[in-house]
């Protein structure tokens, strides 16, 4: 039987009931008394030299407050970048300013050039309209090979090039591994992009800064996965505004995915402006906008190549990466290509020499940052894609080439400085071999091929790090932040509680998870237990929500909070009881003595932590509040093999993905329904990179993709039937090092899904008889078709 | 500025909208019913659906002056008359068919406006209805399921035991 509550139970969102009925409370549905609107005047040019800005007639129309422009910004900080990266020469990244408006020149299209702040939004739209540009129009570069070479186009007049840095990875491998590649029995290559994504959650960006004279303070509502970070980062190194004086509020969030982690302009301006002006201004993204002020993910071009001896024993792994920063370096851009990725070339296996390469560069576009999985989906595609090849260069069969190089004794040092804790990778891919049922497939394939179509079968597995922590070894890789997590746990005096936590919930569903875990430590009814987040005033300090992070250190924290609770109600109990302390046992909401009848309920001890009549108050503080915060000694590693069947149509290249299977280990399971939820929608997004999204650029830097007219986003017809589809999480070995044993699983989907699908498209493709060994995403019908022409 | 008036949920209101005051911008700033988003401008979303005179319209497509007279129905006003979820609603919570929320208004919307034509459709019938609603959360497989499970359809259990 399925528990039906605490954890591991599918216990129904309590969330949802707001949002079923439209009254849940997004940023956009915030609005002050008296508030202004801004609109932002955007460029439309990717490069250019600021002549001039005429504000004169704009200033005049009805409703104008105010026309902020660059010169406004004189004296206030640039966006901070929050992780420095050294190269490998040793010399720190280069980090040019972020200015909050344009000063002087225009880096990418979507730069704010002018912000006009009136009375509505129609009225500051209509009044930008009237201003006028003088802007010099100069050559934009935007491919990463171009902007390298000597003399191309400078983004930045004040650095030397374009080269934001060049990171080798372990640079002590380096020799090592090119010997290993000058003895091998076999060398695989393989080129392959990785395209430029938008996150695209469905609420687009919103801020609504808000002043208060009477205290001083500022209010910044915000559509954030961190606000605490954001208070950080935009009172100490933009503003200047004393934390205490400082309150962000990112209240009900709709869908993140990394692109609402970063300190944006669009805050700081609306921020800066309610102090300036007195008056709340506010500021609501449209989507085209979103298109070219949301920060990008993905976008590296690389060559990898994999050695191999005479028994296809895989000896080295070598790489090197064009990462695009984009124009301006987004708050964790840096850490993405290196940290996030190169930490991940061992994947899943025994590997001996791994050298990593990234050349990250400056181009005239969208700032480029973390995207659901950041720096994983990118490793993984391009190692479970060489590999593929390798198998079919060498006859054999992908799925036992990996296990034979599969990484089983655990804990496991890669050598990319990481260590692997737990792991099972063969149960993973037996689990998805009998989920997918293989021995079918070619019976499957001959039904395809009678209807004039090709069937591919792709097998890929994957691993990730998630809970990204620990604090100190992040600060010695260049984070400027720690990456700890917080609860406070609060009892109240009748035994309900209430959850400060530092994660922050965005559909993830906190609300209904976090209570599961507190239920269960302490035998009380879920509904008795609320989670509070989202607010700098009313939660300690954390580092929200990202990297699947959530449950695996903001959980850990909570834990440690309740440990914390329960020791100290144990001994109100054990007054109350007379009994010895160690004697106390805490079960189903009540506190016994070992081996007798006497107990005393869990509402009447916390009724006496704050009704003190008769209370140990010589040894013990009236009251029952704890905090703790959580720093993790490790990153955890959830891991996974996924398979697709894919059927192709060779008079279009349409490919339709027919069959799907996920066999995830994430540790143990606090909510598998929203396990479940989180993966469905992790390998929708991954779908979405191999058969449909993509950022296009034209030379001059205009983004042809920026709306979703333009865009293709996944839509319900994309993915697989229901009776074809099975997302799995039954493998487990959990974290050996937090307390839930959990890892997280919010970014798995995302991961494993682009290297599954683009396998079997390329088997396919082999399948007709068409000599492609690769297919870069995203697979349109179009590239299809036009691979097969040869 | 014109005058407008229409019925929101069975009750009657009206407002002063400009000429390009769009149905969806009356909803939410003047009436306060936020329960309809805006998730994109170029009416391919599908967050900000509701009901004209019982056809489920994107309101961000729709001037408010052109509803005046209309009834309207939005996501505020779905549910059942003692405040309970309504079936579909009800279905989307057993189901699993939400994550962030932001897109569920418009999906539940369109989902209503399918199942009252299509009282039974098939999974096919239902992806297709959905191609005008964007969700980025779900990956599409628990709305499908329930709608599925809202229409009286057989469909498995949420998450595997």
């Amino acid at each position: 039987m399925p528990k039906d509550h605490g954890i591991g139970a599918s216990t129904k969102r309590r969330e949802d009931l707001r949002f079923l009925t439209g009254v849940g409370n997004y940023t956009d549905d915030i609005n002050i008394h008296g508030q202004a609107h801004v609109y932002f005047l955007r460029s439309d040019v990717a490069h250019a030299t600021i002549n001039g800005i005429d504000t004169g007639a704009a200033e005049t129309m009805p409703g104008v407050v105010r026309i902020f422009t660059g010169k406004d910004f004189e004296g206030v900080g640039g966006l901070p970048c929050g992780w420095q990266v050294t190269d490998k020469h040793g010399q720190p990244m280069k980090e040019p300013a972020h200015p909050v408006i344009a000063q002087g020149k225009i880096r990418h299209v979507g730069e704010i050039v002018a912000a006009v702040v009136a009375d509505s939004l129609e009225m500051a739209r209509d009044a930008a309209e009237a201003i006028e540009l003088d802007l010099a129009e100069l050559p934009a570069v935007v491919d990463m090979k171009d902007a390298v070479q000597s003399g191309a186009t400078k983004v930045h007049d004040d650095l030397d090039d374009n080269l934001c840095y060049d990171w080798g990875f372990v640079e002590e491998n380096k020799a090592a591994t090119d010997k290993a590649f000058e003895e091998a029995a076999h060398v695989t290559t393989l080129e392959l992009v990785n395209n430029r994504l938008v996150a695209n959650p469905m609420e687009p960006r919103v801020a609504v800064g808000d002043y208060s004279k009477a205290n001083d303070e500022s209010t910044l509502y915000t559509t954030s996965q961190n606000p605490h970070v954001i208070r950080l980062l935009m009172g100490a190194f933009v503003l200047g505004i004393p934390e205490h004086k400082l309150r962000v509020v990112a209240p009900d969030v709709g869908g993140g995915f990394g692109t609402k982690i970063f300190h944006y302009a669009e805050e700081a301006f609306c921020t800066f402006a309610a102090r300036q002006l007195r008056r709340a201004v506010k500021w609501t993204s449209s989507r085209s906008e979103a298109f070219i002020s949301d920060a990008h993910g993905r976008d590296h071009v690389t060559k990898i190549e994999l050695a191999l001896d005479k028994d296809n024993n895989f000896t080295a792994v070598r790489t090197e990466t064009y990462a695009n920063m984009g124009a301006y370096l987004s708050t964790f851009a840096p850490s993405v290509p290196t940290w996030l990725h190169g930490t991940l070339m061992a994947g899943n296996y025994k590997t001996p020499l791994v050298y990593v390469n990234v050349k990250a560069v400056f181009t005239n576009t969208v700032p480029v940052d973390a995207y659901r999985g950041a720096g994983r989906p990118e490793a993984t595609f391009q190692l479970e894609r060489v590999i593929d090849k390798a198998a079919r260069e060498l006859g054999v069969d992908p799925i036992k080439l990996r296990r034979q190089n599969f990484i089983t004794t655990f804990p496991y040092a890669t050598p990319v400085a990481v260590e692997y804790d737990t792991g099972d990778y063969n149960a993973t891919m037996d689990k998805m071999e009998e989920l997918m049922d293989l021995s079918g497939f070619e019976a499957r394939r001959k039904a395809s091929e009678a209807k004039g179509k090709l069937r591919g079968l792709g097998v890929n597995c994957f691993i990730e790090a998630c809970g990204i922590a620990p604090s100190n070894l992040v600060g010695q890789l260049g984070a400027r932040a720690g990456l700890y997590e917080s609860a406070t746990v609060r009892v109240n005096a009748t035994g309900s509680i209430s959850v400060m936590t530092g994660s922050h919930s965005h559909g993830q569903g906190h609300e209904t998870a976090f209570p599961q875990v507190i239920a269960e430590m302490l035998g009380i009814p879920e509904d008795q237990i609320d989670i509070v987040h989202g607010d700098t005033a009313n939660t300690p300090m954390g580092m929200g929500t990202y990297g699947s992070r959530s449950i695996a250190v903001g959980g850990s924290a909570m834990v440690r909070a309740t440990e914390k609770i329960i020791n100290k109600a144990k001994k109100i109990a054990s007054h109350l009881l007379e009994a010895s302390e160690g004697d106390i046992e805490l079960k189903d909401g009540a506190f016994t003595v070992a081996g007798t009848d006497k107990s005393v309920a869990w509402g009447d001890v916390t009724l006496a932590a704050y009704v003190p009549h008769n209370y140990p108050l010589e040894d013990l503080e009236p009251g029952l509040e704890e905090t703790a915060f959580y720093d993790p000694s490790n990153f955890t590693y959830p891991a996974g093999a996924y398979a697709c069947e894919v059927e192709l149509d060779p008079e279009t290249g349409h490919v339709r993905i027919e069959k799907f299977v996920s066999a995830d280990d994430f540790g143990n399971v606090i909510n598998p329904m929203i396990v479940e939820g989180q993966v469905h929608g992790g390998i929708a997004q991954g779908i979405g990179q191999a058969l449909l999204e993509n950022c296009s650029y034209d030379e001059n830097g205009q983004l042809l993709s920026a709306s979703y007219m333009d865009y293709a986003m996944p839509r319900a017809d994309v993915i697989p039937n229901l009776d074809s589809y099975i997302v799995d999480h039954s493998c487990q070995t959990p974290c050996t090092h937090n307390p839930l044993g959990v890892k997280g699983c919010g970014e798995a989907g995302a991961i494993g899904s682009p290297p599954t699908v683009i396998n079997a498209i390329v088997d396919a493709l082999q399948s007709g008889g068409h000599k492609v060994d690769h297919i870069d995403m995203p697979a349109t019908p179009g590239r299809v078709w036009q691979a097969m022409q040869g | 500025m014109t005058k407008v008036s229409m019925t929101v949920n069975g009750k009657t209101v009206s407002g002063e909208v400009e000429g390009r005051t769009l149905l969806v911008n009356f909803l939410r700033d003047d009436l306060q019913l936020t329960g309809t988003h805006v998730g994109c401008d170029t009416s391919q979303c599908g967050a900000c659906v509701v009901h004209v005179n019982g056809e489920a319209v994107k309101a961000c497509t729709m001037f408010a002056a052109e509803a005046d007279g209309a009834e309207v129905a939005t996501i505020e006003g779905q549910a059942n008359n003692d405040g309970s979820l309504n079936v579909i609603q009800q279905a989307f919570q057993d189901y699993h068919g939400l994550q962030c929320g932001f897109c569920t208004p418009g999906m539940v919307m369109s989902a209503a406006a399918l199942l009252k034509e299509n009282p039974k459709p098939s999974e096919a019938e239902v992806r297709d209805y959905l191609e005008g609603n964007i969700c980025r959360c779900t990956g599409y497989h628990n709305i499908v399921r329930a709608i599925m499970a809202a229409s009286g359809q057989d469909v498995p259990a949420v998450a595997a035991e």
